[in-house]
């Protein structure tokens, strides 16, 4: 009886899964998230998922380190010796080809061209540019793809950013994590396929919103779940203080006996998927916990990503959860990190933001490395646009302010199949793209390549139209695949 | 248990049949239809697979070929000498029906490249009857004016409690499938009671109902609720979530604004029954009417709605053209139903909307006063212009039902017209700085023609055509709505579409007498609601019948009730209702109730009022779900987590999903054991025995009386609670720490938190939160 009863019930959730899945190739995340067990690897349902991914992935995982505010790469990548040279002079217009400005510098008579006060070396194989404010960054070159020739449509933040995470400007669109669950489904029981972590620096800052990590039109089980390294780590997860986990276990078992009585009654699968859920959220009470807590992190790994690492809600605490969250399976690691908006006194807000960012990224790359997993991991650093390479406001030596600016900027990424080494060339102002441009578009087409989907088929069918991350366009940058 | 194994059997081989059925779809095929329609049979897949490049849209046309009208799909092919698209009556010689039914990658349709896939063997039969028999084309069925059809012939005449049930019942009848019993009283009120006022039944109205045994029970409790004023509030959430309310500007700063006057006036309306015609009228024109009152202008406000950019630095221009966009799109979506914003930057590649079209319907809302930009965060007001200034007298006289406590005059961004007329011009792929040719104000001529003697090229002009009878559109769009959020999916189960690309009504004649109706009785809201609850249809039983699952797995013919979540709002209503403590106030500011730490200071800019979460204390805790402050950027996440419009665009239907997280919510939100700990409370005041108690609670929360395998279980788990309790193996004091509503120290602690804990359990059930 007990084993017909199961068997029934797998059978209800495969017809589930059927009708959801009829929608498109839908609801892949359905497979894990939502009832893991009942889809762990039985033969029928992996002949159900056959063309996804649609080739084979270099990389299975991502970790998304958004430097949002938008760095500027003058003054971190791109070196620009001629600006120093022309240090006060105006941009000459044959330069600007009457980019349109936001209305911060718009009306200013004059674009003094600032060169960064700070010094450049090169490093790695690819003897790649970096300055002094990223004394750690540049011990990994030789793991980097630094792409200088980034480009974007936006010059606001939210536009801009709402473009990189959702593939538009505007509208609710599904986020790139929620595609990739979307797509790939989740490689573990007891997590999201998508987590989402929050920090803050100094310097000016711009808000995150939530719709940065929204499902859109997809399924709410691809919506980014956002974890902190604090005592809450997943909201609502920590049972009341009066109630430990014996009591949990003890009130889901009569829950599961009052709703098997219901089940009886109406016979509705949902109500077996609903007890699922509560088992799901069960596991996660021990499994979230168990990683987001630090503290028996070895010394070394602390001593690699620095003291603050053991801060909860600091960047390199967020770094290193990112690396437990993708090490146990999380599909998409989504990281902001604020205060990179550099509109005046940027010299001095840019010190800091790399005081507290530049350890923890390069640390995040060694520490995936010596375990093996930055082959199959792809680490993405960038913002939401560039910096000009005027100044806005007053010019001195030792201070200045940059503007937005979206024709050129500089992101890298690393593991994950990508090759390391600089890609495009920005002409001698850092104002307009030489050589290899790579727009947003094309870049999530190459981020989605390597994961091993083709950014033209992962569709969503959506009030009569087939949506995709990459709209209408975007070229996968195949030179920058190992 | 014998019937029992039967069942269990019974679903085991249905349930492996739809399993075999799915995966060899081609066994399971329907017979081809005695006549193929081309609305129902073939445009569908047209629209499709072949529209991408060869329909409406002229820049994307491949081998200026189209196949969505008869004109252009007859006549000679331009790139193939001799051949025709489609000959009438001869598939083997129609170029279409060669080319999607052959396996040559390089000759068939769609293109491997497209991406489209193949068309299935059976679409492929369907193509060769459709044109064997004439390949005649029919107008797009939702631009025709709707016409009530004569009711069906149904064998089974015994059901029918109204009109909806013949044509229910005729479909049923089609598919060989019956109508499932009634529902239980009990079931049957408490999904009554939250369809109409989105809350539990209360303990009186439960013993009314199950007392009282005149033939007209059901329908004096459908007048009592419908007479309620927690109707227009329930009524209200699906409005805002179309209106994108909010009461912030979104954004990066993400500052504070007060349009929730105009919120107030949506269930003032609903609970005065304004018809829908000027409920709309007001809404889309209010300030053009003639001698417009305050109020009028005031409903105006739901095209102010939208986000409002506060960051420094923009051009103004660009977001005064979103915001017109913004309110274009949600006109289109929210009212007629239709996805108009593919033509903002190109001809619509499957509905008969060009882009032109598109920046027609745009230059009603152009013509507005509001600017793009009115400075940073630091600038902020909590209205844009225009505003409507409203006074504490006019509160007290005229716009009553704004609740508004305070004195001091208050402010609320509506609509209002520039003296002089602004240019429109189509915006070549939608940008805002690339103006091409100059177009007038028109609404939709695939819809409606507009009659430039009657209705004037304005806002108002666009108003009366939107609620004209003649409008084939708005009357269906609203009432599929209505349907929707009873029997959760609509007629037509793409609210938002009524489009080529939108999914065909699955009863058509119904949808359309019911639109008809709606009209033809002063488009009365309460009265179509009343119509849909009072059919038999409504009152099925929810338990899911074998036969139903095997021939209907989706339930769109409606062989029995849906078994539905109640929405986000409902959620938290009915903890706070069913354990009083629910502070019944109407409308007024949103409130800040209990809220997980450092959401809104994790997101925030660090700029502007809601920088930081305040929370709020005593009565405005305990509010509706409906009137929790929704931040833009960091909306409620309970909410969220329920699947409640983040309110970023107009949305007119929400998902129903089912996830872990939701039973976070359930299970630890401070909310959910507040109600328990105060629940528990009131019982124990009460003079009853221990049993009575446990039942009590369980009736006030399932909305029926527990069964004895129930009741046996909580109370088992009660009294193993309580024992843990009186031995201080568990801590009572610490249990029954939790939320702000006072402690009652009079009360035995042990009982207390055993009786709390018992509630929780309740809280967590899965039929809590389901309208069954």
């Amino acid at each position: 009886m007990e084993k017909e009863f199961l068997e029934h019930r797998l059978t209800m959730n495969r017809r589930r899964f059927l009708s959801k899945l009829s929608l498109g190739v839908g609801s892949v995340a359905l497979g894990s998230l939502l009832i893991p067990d009942l889809f762990g690897g039985k033969a029928d349902e992996d002949a159900l998922l056959t063309g996804l991914p649609h080739f084979a992935p270099k990389a299975k995982r991502i970790i998304y380190l958004f430097q949002n505010g938008a760095p500027s790469q003058l003054d971190l990548f791109d070196y620009k010796p001629k600006l120093q040279e022309m240090f006060g002079q105006d941009l000459p217009a044959s330069i600007r080809m009457g980019q349109r400005l936001t209305g911060m510098t718009a009306d200013q008579k004059k674009f003094p061209l600032a060169g960064s006060m700070f010094q450049f070396n090169q490093y790695g194989q690819a003897r790649a540019w970096m300055s002094e404010l990223l004394p750690y960054t540049s011990k990994v070159v030789d793991d980097l793809c630094i792409i200088k020739t980034m480009h974007t449509e936006a010059i606001n933040h939210d536009p801009a950013l709402t473009f990189f995470q959702t593939g538009a400007q505007v509208g609710n669109r599904p986020s790139m994590g929620a595609w990739l669950s979307y797509g790939l489904g989740s490689e573990n029981k007891n997590l999201p396929a998508f987590c989402v972590l929050l920090s803050k620096g100094k310097g000016n800052g711009q808000g995150v919103y939530s719709k940065l990590w929204t499902n859109g039109f997809l399924d709410s089980v691809h919506q980014g779940v956002q974890f902190s390294s604090g005592e809450n780590p997943v909201l609502y997860l920590n049972n009341h203080e009066s109630i430990d986990r014996a009591d949990r276990r003890n009130m889901l078992d009569h829950l599961a006996a009052l709703n098997d009585e219901t089940y009886k009654e109406f016979g509705d699968p949902e109500i077996q998927a609903k007890v699922q859920q509560y088992e799901m959220a069960y596991r996660m009470q021990t499994a979230v916990p168990e990683i987001t807590d630090v503290s028996k992190e070895p010394e070394d790994i602390v001593k690699l990503y620095g003291p603050n690492c053991l801060v909860p809600g600091t960047y390199a605490a967020n770094c290193l959860l990112a690396r437990k969250l993708s090490e146990n399976g999380v599909r998409f690691v989504q990281l902001y990190h604020q205060g990179w908006d550099g509109h005046g006194n940027l010299p001095g807000e840019i010190r800091g933001q790399c005081l507290d960012t530049d350890q923890a990224s390069a640390a995040l790359i060694t520490d995936l490395k010596q375990r093996g997993l930055l082959d199959e991991t792809l680490v993405i650093w960038g913002g939401e646009f560039g910096r000009t390479n005027y100044c806005q406001g007053v010019l001195k030596k030792d201070n200045y302010g940059r503007d937005h600016h979206p024709r050129c900027f500089t992101i890298w990424m690393a593991g994950g199949g990508v090759k390391p080494g600089v890609y495009g060339e920005t002409d001698e102002f850092g104002y307009n793209v030489v050589q290899d441009p790579v727009h947003v578009h094309d870049f999530h087409a190459t981020v989605l390549n390597l994961m091993g989907l083709d950014h033209e088929k992962l569709t969503f069918k959506h009030l009569g139209r087939r949506y995709r991350l990459t709209d209408v366009s975007g070229t996968v940058i195949k030179k920058i695949i190992a | 248990m014998a019937l029992r194994q039967f069942f269990i059997l019974a679903c085991l081989l249905l349930a492996a049949l739809t399993w075999n059925a799915c995966l060899h779809k081609t066994d399971d095929s329907p017979s081809l239809p005695d006549v193929v329609s081309y609305n129902f049979h073939i445009r569908p897949i047209l629209s499709d697979k072949c529209f991408k490049c060869h329909g409406p849209d002229a820049a994307k046309r491949e081998a200026s070929l189209r196949l969505d009208s008869a004109q252009y799909a007859y006549a000679p092919l331009k790139e193939t000498k001799g051949a025709f698209a489609i000959i009438p009556g001869k598939p083997e010689e129609s170029e279409l029906f060669k080319r999607i039914s052959s396996t040559d990658t390089s000759y068939m349709m769609p293109q491997v490249d497209s991406h489209l896939g193949a068309l299935s063997p059976y679409e492929i039969k369907l193509f060769e009857k459709w044109i064997k028999q004439g390949a005649k084309y029919e107008p797009h069925w939702a631009f025709t004016k709707p016409v009530k059809a004569p009711l069906p012939e149904v064998k089974n005449k015994e059901w029918a409690k109204n009109e909806i049930d013949d044509f229910v019942e005729k479909k049923l009848e089609d598919i060989g499938l019956a109508p499932n019993e009634e529902a239980t009283k009990e079931h049957l009120l408490k999904r009554l009671s939250f369809d109409l006022t989105g809350l539990p039944p209360t303990e009186e109205m439960m013993d009314r109902f199950l007392t009282d045994n005149s033939r007209n029970a059901y329908e004096k409790m459908v007048d009592a609720l419908l007479q309620s004023n927690r109707y227009g509030e329930k009524m209200a959430v699906h409005w805002l979530d179309i209106a994108r309310y909010s009461d912030s500007y979104g954004y990066q700063d993400d500052n504070v604004r007060t349009q929730w006057p105009w919120r107030d006036w949506v269930i003032h309306a609903f609970n005065e029954n304004l018809p829908y015609d000027k409920f709309l009228t007001w809404q889309i024109a209010g300030d053009m009417l003639p001698n417009a009152t305050k109020e009028q202008i005031l409903a105006t406000a739901f095209f102010r709605n939208h986000k409002y950019t506060e960051e420094g630095g923009v051009v103004a221009e660009e977001y005064r053209v979103e915001y017109i966009i913004d309110k274009t799109k949600t006109y289109a979506k929210g009212i007629l139903g239709l996805t108009a914003e593919c033509a903002q930057c190109h001809d619509h590649k499957y509905d008969p909307i060009t882009q032109k079209d598109y920046y027609q319907l745009f230059a009603f809302f152009n013509n507005t006063k509001e600017v793009g930009y009115e400075g940073d965060v630091t600038a902020s007001k909590p209205a844009k212009q225009p505003i409507l200034a409203i006074s504490p007298e006019e509160i007290k006289n005229v716009l009553t039902f704004i609740n508004r406590k305070d004195t001091g005059s208050m402010m609320v961004s509506v609509m209002g017209e520039r003296d002089t007329v602004r240019k429109t011009f189509v915006l070549e792929r939608g940008a805002y700085d690339r103006p091409a040719t100059e177009v007038q104000p028109s609404p939709l001529r695939a819809v409606l023609k507009f009659d430039t003697t009657r209705g004037k090229r304005n806002r108002l002009g666009l108003a009366e055509w939107t609620v004209s009878r003649d409008n084939p559109l708005t009357a269906r769009v609203f009432v599929n709505q209505v349907w929707q959020e009873i029997f959760g999916r609509g007629l037509v189960k793409t609210t938002g579409d009524f489009g080529m690309q939108g999914e065909l009504p699955s009863h058509p004649e119904l949808l359309d007498w019911l639109a008809v109706d709606f009209m033809e009785h002063g488009w009365n809201i309460k009265r179509l609601i009343k119509q849909i609850v009072l059919s038999a249809t409504y009152r099925q039983s929810a338990k899911v019948p074998a036969q139903s699952l095997k021939k209907d797995p989706e339930n769109k013919y409606l062989s029995h009730a849906p078994r539905l979540r109640l929405q986000a709002e409902a959620v938290r209503d009915m903890v706070l209702a069913s354990s009083g403590l629910l502070v019944g106030t109407i409308g007024g500011p949103s409130v800040k109730p209990y809220q997980p730490k450092g959401l809104w200071e994790a997101a925030t800019s660090g700029r502007g009022e809601l920088a930081t979460y305040k929370q709020d204390k005593g009565e405005a805790l305990y509010r509706r779900g409906m009137y929790t402050f929704i931040k833009l950027t960091v909306p409620p996440p309970g909410m969220i987590m329920f699947d409640a419009s983040n309110r970023d665009q107009c949305e007119v239907k929400r998902l129903q999903t089912n996830t872990p997280l939701q039973a976070l919510v359930m299970m630890n939100d401070p909310t959910v054991l507040e109600a328990s700990r105060v629940l528990a409370q009131k019982l124990l005041e009460e003079k009853s025995s221990a049993d009575d108690k446990l039942r009590k609670a369980f009736r006030r929360i399932l909305c029926r009386n527990a069964n004895e395998k129930e009741f046996a279980i909580l109370k088992q788990y009660h009294d193993e609670q309580l024992v843990a309790f009186r031995q201080r193996k568990m801590d009572a004091a610490k249990t029954l720490d939790v939320g702000e509503y006072p402690l009652n120290e009079s009360l035995d602690k042990p009982a207390t938190a055993a009786l709390m804990k018992a509630i929780d359990l309740l809280y967590n059930m899965e039929e809590a939160i389901i309208k069954s």
